[in-house]
């Protein structure tokens, strides 16, 4: 059978020391009636050539198409050592590093990996990771209503312009706790949550304001003007972001006069492979004083007993293994592997190769847009600066316009529509460091074909 | 045996409570409590001037491998915390019943106090958990 | 060394980096970061070595004997790591067009129905990221059941208190009290009890079988009957799936919801504490409920196409549980996983891990070895306490732990469940060879001696890792859980 050594006759001897005449006999106490009739849905074994051949004609029928699709997964270079280190069987097939001392190698990646998202984020601490960046908002949702005293409310105000795939991801996860969550219009001209839509919540009971730069739309919000409304309204400001722009834009340390009190966002930019949505991670930051209502796995770096600096698991006791119904969370991995991934990528670019990623794919986007909107009738929609997305207007609807560029193997954008009603003939589009002129002119002439058929 | 002082009263949840003469009641964790839960590494006290009923939980304490409720003994105002315990909680595994105190409380209603263990009927309670 | 003390200012990975350009003028100066971000500045084979020898300070199922209770640390094969980075999957954006996805689609759908039929559940969901998530999503469905048939006096969630502790925080998660059941000496549950605490406030239980004491719940058609006349759902915890995979469903057990861990069962790696995946099953009541997107396929001119199910199909849908579909590429593994084993395969994972499991039970138990449930069948796993040990001897299960590390091999799950005093829970999978058990079982005998004749050699274990045993109480009063410049070069 595959993955399993056992001869004959290890058979025979194992069944011999136990006691009993066949494997069968190993399974008497469960009652007969229920033990299983053959299975008839799973198709009978193959070989690992065969396997392999299969996934591989597989992902070829998805493979050689342009990609321009951004709203929150993006395509990045990732350097070759990433992967095949991440690959390696010492770090890919060890388990959570509850032995502490079996388990150094893990737990020092994950403080280096602390280090790096603190610092990129200009936070205190951050933890060693979350499912990713929509389940990350939630959990900073949750984490703001603990950790606001000041306030008494289960509400908190996030504006529609924040990503709506991680609204529908927050609104799920958090609902059956009684927490609300109010929307805030954003401005049709501009594309950014302006102040004057938040004045009719001003001296409200709200536990956080969500702040998401750039938006979903790519655009830049007034971080520091609306970092510091929240603050003057007693709510705490959850920060969500893209950690490639972190290395051009102010980070949610650095929003207002305070900073944001808590930084989530999506950290697949950082050497994770798109991947159809997953395994990526989220990044969770916070400030130093709201530590302990902070969910998911922390390390922390100590001592042995010979005075040797080593690393291990640290505020368990916020965690649901101990506090069980009164945990932070019910969360009790992390997702190694991706912020593993994240470490290398982060340590073979630097604080300088980022902003160069930052800078080429905010520059590619620029001249995407210049090319797209050469095309009669094609325009932007908002006037607010972006940094590598844009939501542009195409003649007729979208949807359309996307389907007919797919069939020239061209993936156009983002589908506003399907998440902003009224948006029909809108299409998010992006372009980083990965699309070169040609891909660009490319684009444009599959666009400027679709538009005049 | 640990530490039971007699003029302490006590709950069966390890919390203890001394009624200081202008009539508010002092609260910690018992000398067993301390040490079965090992070395304390954060206590969370209640906020000041915040209300508490008597067995509703008030703070909590963590060691590195356990965390556990304090539930206030009595009923009424916190109107005062021990702010020291925030960067030494190893206070309460030296001193239980001395500075390692948690909070203060104005009592809603003194005759709660009834309701709470004497130190012999609290030394009985946890040598039948032993 | 941290990767930051060997860094250097102006180092770089030159090669990894597009060529410099200048950030847009469009962007307000108010909005860019002043303070370029503390990140290493180093080369690239610094970088490899530096993360090649940290990965060498660690235990993995691919260098060690790996035995963790509940865990589940199988072999995971390389072939499926390799798939699941192929051009194709790993470059497919999660947003891409259903027809540049028919690839990807067709592995998720078929995988659905293996799932299913191994579970004997109606419908499967592969979108939950990990077992908490598909517990959570799982008792999400529970509530949106009894809500929909305006049932709302179920405000209770039992829970036997061997459970794993998320049980207990995703019941609070979704909204729900916890009231725990107790677990005889024998390891099944209090059925008496049970009846007593089941009523028209129960909106379910949920439950490992095997339960966390690594033993089958024999009553499982007795509690299953309770809870369904008091009106409540049963939730099957699937951690312990490995155990009795292809040997019983839990769909036949009475089970109407539940989640299995692909990493535990299905071979995906464990990474370190993730990416896991937890997909859910379902039987008939809470197919209307289930957490999107689901594969759904078609025929279409007479060709098979796959789609998204969304929320238009699955109108009352608990929604999303991220922001795409959950970790496809552990799914892809767990799918290349499922084929190679094949029908035949399947039937034999429960087998196997189960013979394997009672050969080191026998053999800890010739070995001196005290078993928690005497006179039970181990599972997948099973429980010896070393109280004896500890009273007598001062040396505790968790010295034992650390010593065997000594021994080359990682320790079981030390004091879980937390109802057996000084527990190991041992389980060592179907992938490995009995040789690596009998190995194992010497080095306990030797432990056991050491600890006879230099019990202060044991507990001052381990020797050979790369640390001694840490302060914990230290890195927990001292929080230092981000690197910072000495303050001298600030």
């Amino acid at each position: 059978m595959p993955y399993i050594p056992h001869t004959d006759a290890d058979i025979q001897a194992m069944l011999e020391t136990i006691g009993v005449d066949s494997i069968d006999d190993l399974f008497d106490e469960i009652p007969a009636d229920i033990l299983s009739q053959p299975l008839s849905q799973v198709p009978e074994g193959i070989s690992e050539m065969e396997a392999s051949r299969l996934m591989a004609d597989r992902a070829a029928a998805d493979s050689n198409v342009a990609c321009f699709i951004g709203a929150g997964a993006y395509e990045h270079h990732i350097p070759a050592a990433v992967w095949e280190i991440v690959g390696r069987g010492e770090f890919m097939t060890a388990y959570t590093p509850y032995q502490a001392e079996a388990s150094q190698g893990t737990l020092q990646v994950i403080y280096e990996y602390q280090s790096m998202m603190a610092h990129l984020n200009a936070m205190d601490v951050s933890n060693a990771s979350l499912y990713d960046g929509g389940s990350a908002l939630a959990e900073a949702v949750l984490m703001a209503i603990r950790a606001n005293r000041k306030s008494k409310s289960k509400k908190v105000l996030i504006p529609t312009s924040v990503n709506p795939l991680y609204r529908s991801a927050t609104h799920g996860i958090v609902e059956n706790q009684g927490i609300s969550i109010e929307e805030v219009a954003f401005c049709s001209d501009m594309g950014t949550t302006p102040l004057s839509a938040l004045e009719h919540y001003a001296g409200q009971d709200y536990a956080a304001l969500v702040i998401q730069q750039p938006n979903f739309f790519g655009c830049l919000e007034d971080v520091h003007a609306l970092t510091d409304w929240a603050h003057a309204n007693k709510m705490l400001v959850i920060a969500v972001v893209n950690p490639t722009s972190l290395a051009i834009l102010a980070p949610p340390g650095d929003w207002g006069e305070a900073g944001a009190d808590i930084s989530v966002g999506e950290g697949q930019p950082l050497g994770i492979p798109l991947s159809s949505g997953g395994p990526y991670f989220g990044f969770m930051c916070c400030k130093q004083g709201i530590v302990r209502q902070m969910p998911g796995r922390i390390i922390g770096r100590t001592v042995d007993l010979e005075g040797k600096e080593g690393f291990t698991l640290t505020l368990q006791a916020r965690e649901q293994h101990i506090r069980r119904s009164k945990a932070t969370s019910n969360i009790c991995t992390n997702q190694g592997l991706a912020m593993t991934a994240a470490t290398i990528y982060t340590s073979l670019l630097g604080a300088d190769g980022l902003a160069a990623v930052a800078n080429a794919s905010a520059t590619n986007t620029q001249t995407l847009v210049a090319a797209l909107t050469e095309i009669d009738g094609v325009e932007t929609v908002f006037a607010a600066p972006y940094f590598h997305e844009v939501v542009i207007r195409v003649p007729g609807n979208a949807t359309d316009v996307l389907a007919k560029l797919a069939e020239r193997r061209v993936q156009g954008g983002f589908d506003v529509s399907t998440a902003y009603a009224g948006m029909d003939d809108a299409i998010l589009v992006c372009a980083t460091e990965t699309k070169n002129a040609a891909d660009i002119q490319s684009y444009k002439v599959a666009l400027a074909d679709v538009l005049s058929a | 045996m640990s530490n039971l002082p007699s003029e302490l009263r006590y709950l069966s949840s390890h919390e203890w409570l001394r009624v200081e003469d202008d009539g508010t009641a002092v609260v910690g964790i018992t000398d067993h409590a301390q040490d079965a839960m090992g070395d304390l590494v954060f206590v969370e006290t209640p906020e000041v001037g915040s209300s508490v009923s008597a067995t509703e939980e008030a703070g909590v304490v963590e060691s590195v491998k356990a965390a556990s409720d304090i539930y206030a003994p009595v009923s009424g105002e916190i109107v005062a915390i021990n702010e020291a315990l925030e960067d030494a909680p190893e206070t309460v595994n030296q001193d239980p019943y001395g500075d390692g105190w948690m909070f203060r409380i104005k009592m809603s209603d003194p005759s709660e106090v009834e309701q709470t263990l004497s130190a012999d009927d609290y030394k009985a309670l946890i040598e039948e958990e032993a | 060394m941290l990767i930051y003390e060997s860094s250097q200012p102006g180092r770089r990975a030159k090669s990894q980096a597009p060529a410099n350009t200048e950030t847009p003028a469009s962007i307000p100066a108010s909005l860019l970061r002043k303070q370029k971000a503390l990140l290493p500045e180093t080369g690239e084979m610094q970088v490899v070595r530096h993360y090649t020898n940290l990965s060498r300070r660690n235990f993995s199922i691919d260098t060690h004997f790996y035995p963790l209770g509940s865990c589940t640390m199988k072999y995971n094969p390389r072939g499926a790591h390799r798939a699941a980075l192929l051009p194709g999957f790993a470059g497919r954006h999660p947003l891409a067009p259903e027809v540049h996805s028919q690839g990807f689609l067709s592995c998720m759908y078929e995988l659905q129905e293996i799932l299913k039929d191994v579970t004997g559940m109606k419908g499967v969901s592969l979108t939950p990221m990990a077992g908490a998530q598909g517990e959570f999503a799982g008792v999400a469905m529970i509530r949106a059941y009894h809500e929909a048939r305006n049932d709302h006096e179920r405000t209770e969630i039992l829970i036997p208190n061997a459970a794993h502790g998320t049980n207990p925080a995703t019941a609070v998660m979704c909204g729900y009290k916890v009231r725990e059941v107790p677990v005889l000496d024998n390891g099944d549950v209090d059925v008496a009890a049970l009846k007593e605490l089941a009523g028209p406030q129960t909106a379910g239980l949920m439950m490992t079988n095997p339960s966390t004491c690594g033993v089958f719940e024999r009553s499982i058609k007795e509690i299953a009957e309770i809870v369904h006349e008091a009106g409540g759902l049963l939730y099957y915890d699937g951690a312990n799936l490995n155990a009795i995979l292809g040997k019983v469903r839990p769909g036949d057990m009475g089970f109407d919801v539940m989640h299995m861990n692909l990493h535990k069962t299905f071979a995906t790696p464990h990474g370190g504490g993730g990416p896991g995946a937890g997909p859910i099953g379902v039987g008939e009541r809470l197919l209307p409920y289930m957490p999107t997107p689901i594969v759904g396929k078609e025929d279409k001119d007479g060709e098979e196409t796959y789609r998204w199910l969304t929320d238009q199909d699955i109108p009352d849908t608990i929604g999303k549980l991220s922001a795409y579909m959950g970790n496809a590429g552990v799914l892809l593994r767990a799918y290349y996983y499922a084929r190679v084993l094949g029908r035949e395969g399947m039937h034999r994972v429960g087998e196997f891990s189960t013979l394997n499991a009672n050969y080191m039970m026998k053999k800890c138990e010739e070995a001196g070895f005290q078993l928690a449930y005497p006179g039970r069948r181990a599972t997948h796993e099973f429980i010896i306490t070393l109280s004896d040990q500890a009273k007598n001897l001062g040396v505790t299960a968790m010295d034992f732990a650390k010593r065997l590390l000594d021994y080359g091999y990682h320790a079981p799950t030390t004091y879980f469940p937390l109802l057996v005093p000084e527990c190991w829970l041992i389980e060592p999978t179907e992938t490995e060879a009995p040789d690596a058990l009998d190995g194992f079982i010497e080095a306990m005998k030797s432990i056991q001696k050491e600890a006879e004749e230099n019990a202060e050699m044991v507990k001052g274990a381990p020797y050979t890792q790369p640390v001694r045993r840490l302060d914990d109480v230290k890195a927990a009063r001292e929080l230092d859980l981000v690197w910072k410049p000495a303050a001298s070069e600030e």
